[in-house]
């Protein structure tokens, strides 16, 4: 990361927070969207009955106030190579966003208590995500892919394939992991104030939303 | 514009890939002293505190109730915390004002307190404090055992060597979470093999942690994270009362356990509340006081990029540090994580604790090279072995390891990949071939290590977990398997359960099991040539490198 990114974004957050003083958190879809990703909240999200979907739940700030991942991955990308990783499998999937936490680990969770198949994947604006089951505890998971720098569109697209491995009871070779022990000196404190403005939308107490995404 | 050749040659210097950031005290993005830390204040009426920090008690947040009501120890806090700081500040570095007076008072102090008097000190005077106020006498050290494939076999190799080079701790964590049961097993069995008495954890989600440590596969836990504000704490859906029952429930099964925290964790989840890093740290320290943790691991640990991003922020980590020990708890003092590129201020950040020594200098030195460090990379790793035994020797301090010889190494090795190879046909879990154990014993890392059939693995690992085998069937299974040593050795951590001695403040167990801990090696320094003082004995060893030429020779 560039001193010369890093200080835009610092100043967009400061920006922000001023703008924020004394409001509410700004829902997302009042926000501009990046053209190619648009997102759109369609009510309170339902318990899915289907065993063939996949659901998809996104951070507050994901496609809203942030367009791209850490490393600058559109995020309608990700999503368009999310999706067809389920769709190779023959699955469907519905897309949900989560007001009460930016922590990916409950936000897949979330997703995955709402799926008809019991499994979920969860993704922050930063590109960090996870692919969760029901019935474990919320912060463990079937696969973690905690740094995002190292996340590339070919790795989403088998995150959503072995997702919808997962929900059709197969057991799927785990994406392999990746490591680069260099991410954290270039990119924690970035990632650290893209944390902050995903926390800064949410929304204590607004219900778990489904979406309409358009990619 | 031409460009200066010199600034040219600076910008590509590996400190220049680093990440900084200027100070935001408004989000906490600041180490120490931020102008919205709170006043230290305090009042109690009949026999409770009232007020703490400038708070009372009606507008206190879960936090500050925690600590009013159980880490601030009341008959002695209002004396303590009328002293002016700085006078706190000289008792903290004097030697001539013993360890057992300096916690009387910083036990009575409140956090906003015990952080301003720290935040007077210049990292040499906190490296003296250190010094003094470390529980242990003698110093340990604490490394990660991991790879990225999640390989049993190399876990086993690559703890025996680490068991033989001096680690005391070692920890291990996964990429995928249910390889859990395999990694707890491997490095159990691996740290034993190299010297009987290594201490053993696997981290992961906590619940999963817990369940491993009953059954036997861990000697004890460190990822019990606590944090310094109530939202991010309730983001994790927990509380503080919520960790204080999770200690309680390793201690009712008589496993050691530390809890975990670090400057940078709260701006890092997006909730500082305007306070600086420090601060925040503080109160996770009386956090785990309260709670009765005998320890923490802490100095920033995996937000090590947030404060070394930001000035003063290494020194952060130090004083961090220092309060955890000034709260008399065992400090295992991160070094952990990699935050720079640049390998002058990675040695300039551990020096901090390698040179004053701590219970654990690194809670996790990683034993493996760090593309196999599955905690994103430490500190140092396994090809810095030969700079950390020599910067031992260099300036004649204990850092808790000792020059080793290849023969050494491969034949600790090699029995590590036997002994884990025999006990998987013995529990019927998947084939450990012989080819894999020959990898095993001269590999460097996972790249010289054959693949494994992971879904295979996943499947053994679980039906092992659901046949409700425990570490007992390991030791039946070793000594049937012909490895008598090693079932001992495993028998007899399983019988600190019982004994529960090694629960005490700081303990690390000897070869022959005895326990060291901060009751039976209390620091007692006082000046030169008190405290911990390295023996003859320990010199030979620390000096013995095989570098070295002998005149004689020549």
């Amino acid at each position: 990361m560039d001193e010369k990114t890093l200080r835009a974004i610092i100043e967009e957050v400061l920006k922000e927070v001023g703008a924020n003083d004394g409001g509410t958190a700004v829902a997302t879809k009042t926000k501009t969207q990046a053209p190619q990703l648009r997102i759109t909240e369609i009510g309170p999200a339902q318990r899915g009955t289907d065993p063939r979907e996949v659901v998809i739940a996104l951070s507050p700030a994901f496609g809203g106030k942030l367009t791209q991942t850490i490393t600058g991955i559109p995020l309608g990308d990700v999503l368009r190579e999310v999706t067809a990783g389920i769709e190779e499998e023959g699955l469907k999937y519905r897309f949900i966003r989560v007001f009460r936490t930016a922590d990916v680990g409950f936000i897949a969770h979330e997703a995955a208590k709402l799926s008809g198949s019991g499994i979920g994947i969860g993704i922050q604006s930063r590109g960090t995500t996870v692919i969760h089951q029901k019935d474990l505890p919320p912060l463990s998971n079937l696969e973690l892919f905690p740094q995002a720098p190292l996340l590339d569109l070919e790795t989403f697209r088998q995150i959503g394939k072995n997702a919808a491995k997962y929900a059709k009871n197969e057991s799927p070779t785990p994406v392999p992991v990746r490591n680069d022990q260099m991410a954290r000196p270039k990119y924690q404190a970035i990632a650290a104030l893209l944390h902050i403005k995903e926390c800064e939308l949410l929304v204590d107490g607004k219900p778990v939303q489904e979406l309409k995404v358009e990619l | 514009m031409a460009r200066s050749k010199r600034f040219e040659a600076l910008d590509a210097r590996p400190v220049n890939q680093d990440g900084f950031v200027t100070e935001w005290p408004e989000v906490g993005m600041i180490a120490m002293e931020n102008p919205g830390d709170p006043k230290p204040s305090i009042k109690i009426e009949n026999g409770k505190i009232v007020e703490l920090d400038g708070k009372k008690r009606a507008d206190f947040d879960m936090i500050d109730t925690f600590i009013a009501d159980h880490a601030i120890k009341i008959e002695n806090a209002e004396a303590a915390n009328a002293l002016d700081s700085l006078e706190i500040a000289r008792k903290l570095v004097d030697f001539n004002c013993p360890r057992s007076e300096v916690i009387k008072i910083t036990t009575a102090l409140t956090p906003a307190k015990l952080t301003e008097a720290v935040s007077q000190l210049t990292v040499v005077e906190m490296m003296q404090a250190v010094n003094k106020l470390r529980a242990r006498e003698m110093p340990a050290n604490q490394c990660h055992v991991t790879n990225v494939k999640d390989n049993p076999v190399q876990i086993a190799a690559d703890a025996a060597e680490a068991a033989v080079r001096g680690f005391a701790e070692q920890e291990t964590t996964v990429g995928i979470v249910r390889y859990a049961p395999f990694n707890a097993m491997a490095i159990m069995i691996g740290a034993n093999v190299g010297r009987p008495g290594i201490l053993t954890q696997c981290a992961v989600e906590e619940a999963t942690e817990l369940d491993l440590g009953m059954k036997g596969f861990t000697a004890y836990a460190e990822t019990v994270s606590v944090y310094g504000t109530e939202p991010v704490f309730i983001d994790g859906d927990d509380t503080p009362w919520s960790k204080a029952f999770l200690a309680s429930c390793y201690a009712s099964r008589g496993l050691k356990m530390r809890f975990t925290s670090g400057t940078g964790s709260e701006v890092q989840m997006g909730y500082a509340e305007g306070k600086s890093m420090l601060y925040l740290e503080a109160r996770c320290q009386y956090i785990t006081k309260g709670a009765g943790s005998q320890g923490t691991q802490n100095g920033s640990v995996s937000c090590c990029g947030v404060p070394a991003a930001v000035p003063s922020g290494i020194r952060a980590m130090l004083a961090e540090n220092l309060i955890a020990m000034a709260l008399d708890l065992e400090c295992a003092s991160s070094n952990d994580q990699t935050f720079t590129h640049s390998d002058l201020r990675r040695v300039a950040r551990s020096l901090m604790q390698f040179a004053p020594g701590t219970d654990f200098i690194c809670s996790g030195y990683s034993a493996t090279p760090n593309y196999d460090n599955m905690f994103a990379g430490s500190n140092w790793d396994a090809d810095d072995y030969d700079d950390w035994n020599i910067i031992q020797r260099d300036l004649k301090i204990d850092g808790g390891l000792s020059p080793v010889t290849e023969d050494e190494v491969v034949a600790a090795r090699n029995k590590a990949a036997k002994v884990i190879q025999a006990l998987f046909r013995e529990l019927g879990l998947t084939e450990i071939t012989d080819a894999e154990v020959e990898a095993a014993t001269y590999a460097r890392g996972s790249q010289d290590m054959p693949d494994r059939n992971v879904v295979e693995d996943l499947k053994a690992a679980d039906g092992m977990l659901k046949r409700g085998v425990t570490s007992v069937d390991f030791v039946k299974a070793l000594y049937r398997a012909g490895y008598e040593d090693v079932a001992e050795s495993i028998y007899n951590i399983l019988m600190q359960r019982i004994s529960a001695d090694y629960l005490h403040t700081s303990a690390i167990l000897t070869k022959d099991f005895k326990v060291v801990s901060a009751v039976n090696y209390p620091n007692d320094y006082h000046g030169p040539k008190t405290g911990y003082q390295i023996s003859d004995e320990r010199w030979a060893q620390i000096k013995n490198i095989r570098q070295a030429i002998d005149p004689a020779t020549i």
